[in-house]
């Protein structure tokens, strides 16, 4: 009788055992296939995203409480950890206001449009390179940590992230409201202007790896070292247009607050407001990704062999460690100099677009095509670009007026009229 | 015939922008000056820890005869109110906040008192005109700046309630001239 109960309990525990083992085989075949991997890795990065977000908005706060001699929130929880939960809280229990005379569908479709278009941005970003689990085989082809591994990775950011125009254009439309209006005008100048120097800039990367796939452009860099030796200004116009196309603040025209209120935000409250803010942030982490995959080396250190080839899990949680303090360090810069410099004219604006960036990055661009049609050395673009750099300088200096100064030649002719 | 100016061309003085550098011109090195200070203060922990006041533990100190809080009706030495009710401050009052209504006085020393006396905190701007309407010095504003209420007319403080405050207020804030009673 006992023997029995024993013999089955017995075969239940093998049972049983086998069953999790069938389990544990069936969770390793998903996680070794890239699709699954992929579906799974763009869960974890939306949701990673969204905590990055929130945290960035505190962040945000600390270092303009910092920069201005104060503490910054510090209430809720130890040094304040706790306020994006209570800033989030509130948003959601705030009056979500639809003002009367707006345009109904477009003002709720303008905040979730800017939402999305901020987070789909990610699926082509690297984030870690590529690995292999223990329990795949040595020729299996290497997971990569990527959502979308697309051929055309770069245009397809750019093309995404150029679409967020569109939300803050029909939110400031739909508001029925001047200021917002006006705020939304200014930023489709703004953003439109500033896609000129960025594809630019983009293109001399482009030309200079050979390929629009932004792993690819990383390995380059593993190979030839960090693209910004090779075209620091390049890099730093890219950081500027940016800066420009996120509507951080010396760009911030589109709401500033001394002029239009909220700008195109203006007539929104609670989760639509919220999402606008969300969009911002995303939209500057987006962007920090990409600049750090083109001119920054990705997710490698220069000199560390051990990150920069290993194909296990583990080093690729590393590199993924790296790359987003590499975005972590690009987030506080762009909220250093927030709270630093102060906002362009709008005149100033589009002349440092045109008359400025748009010069310099024409003639990076063509130097880099000079540079392969002739096979001169990669080093010469450095050359070029602080030739450019300093031409500038000199011409700005030589004509007598800044790039972004005022316009002395009004002035002549009022005093002659 | 027009009227001859009385400026001439030469009084006028243009005022140029001043030549911006080299370095100005070109942002850059002009930019990291502006953020080399953004960081150093950002580091600035000691100098953060003098100057911010953090406010329901530690308190700002005042200067407690000039600063404008809430305000009291004064009691003279007898413990009267001292208001004569003469209408005044509710005339100097800019935001119209002081109701008084006055009766004859039941002392021998005065001719009229306040039987109401009301303010309206909600609506007071804090200026003090009414402080320095008053002929005997009666109404005042005392250091307290805690003003709480749960409603509106809760915040429509009475002459017993402003005579509290005084009571209150007395020892830190001591009444201006005591000796003043009638008018």
């Amino acid at each position: 009788m006992g023997g029995i109960q024993v013999g089955n309990l017995c075969h239940n525990v093998g049972s049983a055992a086998r069953t999790m083992m069938d389990t544990m085989d069936a969770i390793r075949n998903i996680l070794a296939d890239q699709f699954w991997f992929s579906i799974v890795l763009g869960l974890v990065v939306f949701g990673g995203i969204q905590g990055a977000v929130a945290y960035a908005i505190l962040l945000e706060r600390k270092i303009s409480a910092w920069t201005q001699d104060r503490y910054g929130p510090n209430r809720v929880g130890p040094y304040g950890i706790l306020q994006p939960i209570a800033d989030g809280l509130k948003f959601f229990l705030k009056e979500d206001i639809i003002p009367a005379n707006v345009d109904k569908a477009l003002f709720i479709f303008a905040p979730w449009m800017i939402f999305v278009v901020a987070l789909v941005g990610f699926a082509v970003i690297p984030w870690g390179g590529s690995f292999k689990w223990g329990w795949m085989e040595a020729t299996a082809k290497p997971m990569v940590v990527q959502v979308a591994s697309v051929d055309i990775g770069l245009l397809y950011i750019v093309a995404v992230s150029s679409l967020s125009v569109y939300g803050v254009v029909l939110g400031g439309w739909a508001s029925n409201n001047k200021y917002s209006f006006y705020g939304a005008i200014r930023a489709a100048a703004q953003m439109l202007s500033y896609e000129v120097p960025m594809g630019m800039c983009l293109m001399a990367a482009i030309l200079m790896t050979g390929s629009l796939r932004l792993e690819e452009m990383v390995d380059w860099q593993a190979r030839h070292g960090w693209a910004v030796m090779y075209h620091p200004i390049a890099a730093l116009v890219l950081f500027i247009t940016a800066l420009a196309e996120a509507n951080r603040m010396p760009f911030d025209l589109a709401e500033s607050e001394q002029e239009l209120i909220g700008g195109y935000h203006t007539e929104y409250s609670a989760l639509k407001l919220a999402l606008f803010f969300l969009a911002e942030y995303s939209h500057m982490i987006t962007s920090s990704a990409m600049m750090i995959c083109i001119f920054f080396g990705g997710y490698l250190v220069p000199g560390w062999e051990w990150l920069n080839t290993t194909p296990t899990f583990g080093a690729a949680l590393v590199r993924v460690a790296v790359f987003a303090f590499k975005i972590f360090l690009f987030i506080c810069l762009y909220m250093l100099i927030r709270w630093t410099i102060p906002r362009f004219r709008f005149d100033q604006l589009m002349r440092l677009a045109w008359k400025g960036l748009v010069p310099m990055t024409m003639t990076l661009v063509a130097a880099q095509g000079l540079v392969l049609y002739m096979g001169w050395s990669q080093w010469t673009t450095t050359a070029v670009n602080i030739g450019v750099f300093l031409f500038g300088g000199f011409v700005s200096v030589a004509g007598g007026k800044a790039v972004t100064g005022r316009q002395l030649s009004l002035r002549r002719a009022e005093a002659m009229g | 015939m027009t009227a001859k100016p009385d400026w001439k061309q030469t009084d006028i003085i243009h005022v140029d922008q001043p030549e911006l550098s080299m370095t100005e011109r070109m942002y850059l090195p002009q930019i990291f000056g502006g953020m080399k200070t953004t960081l150093r203060h950002m580091f600035k922990k000691k100098l953060r820890d003098e100057t911010v006041v953090q406010y329901p533990e530690q308190k700002r100190q005042l200067r407690k005869e000039i600063y404008r809080g809430v305000h009291r009706l004064n009691r003279d030495d007898q413990g009267r109110v001292a208001c004569v009710a003469c209408f005044m401050c509710e005339t100097a009052c800019p935001a119209h906040c002081i109701h008084i209504e006055g009766a004859e006085s039941p002392w021998p020393d005065r001719e009229k008192y306040p039987i109401k006396f009301d303010i309206d905190e909600l609506r007071c701007i804090y200026c003090g005109m009414c402080e320095e309407a008053c002929p005997v010095d009666a109404i005042e504003l005392t250091p307290e700046y805690h003003l709480v209420g749960g409603s509106r007319e809760e915040m429509i403080f009475d002459k017993e309630k402003l005579l509290n405050i005084f009571d209150r207020t007395k020892d830190e804030k001591p009444r201006k001239n005591p000796n003043i009673t009638g008018y």
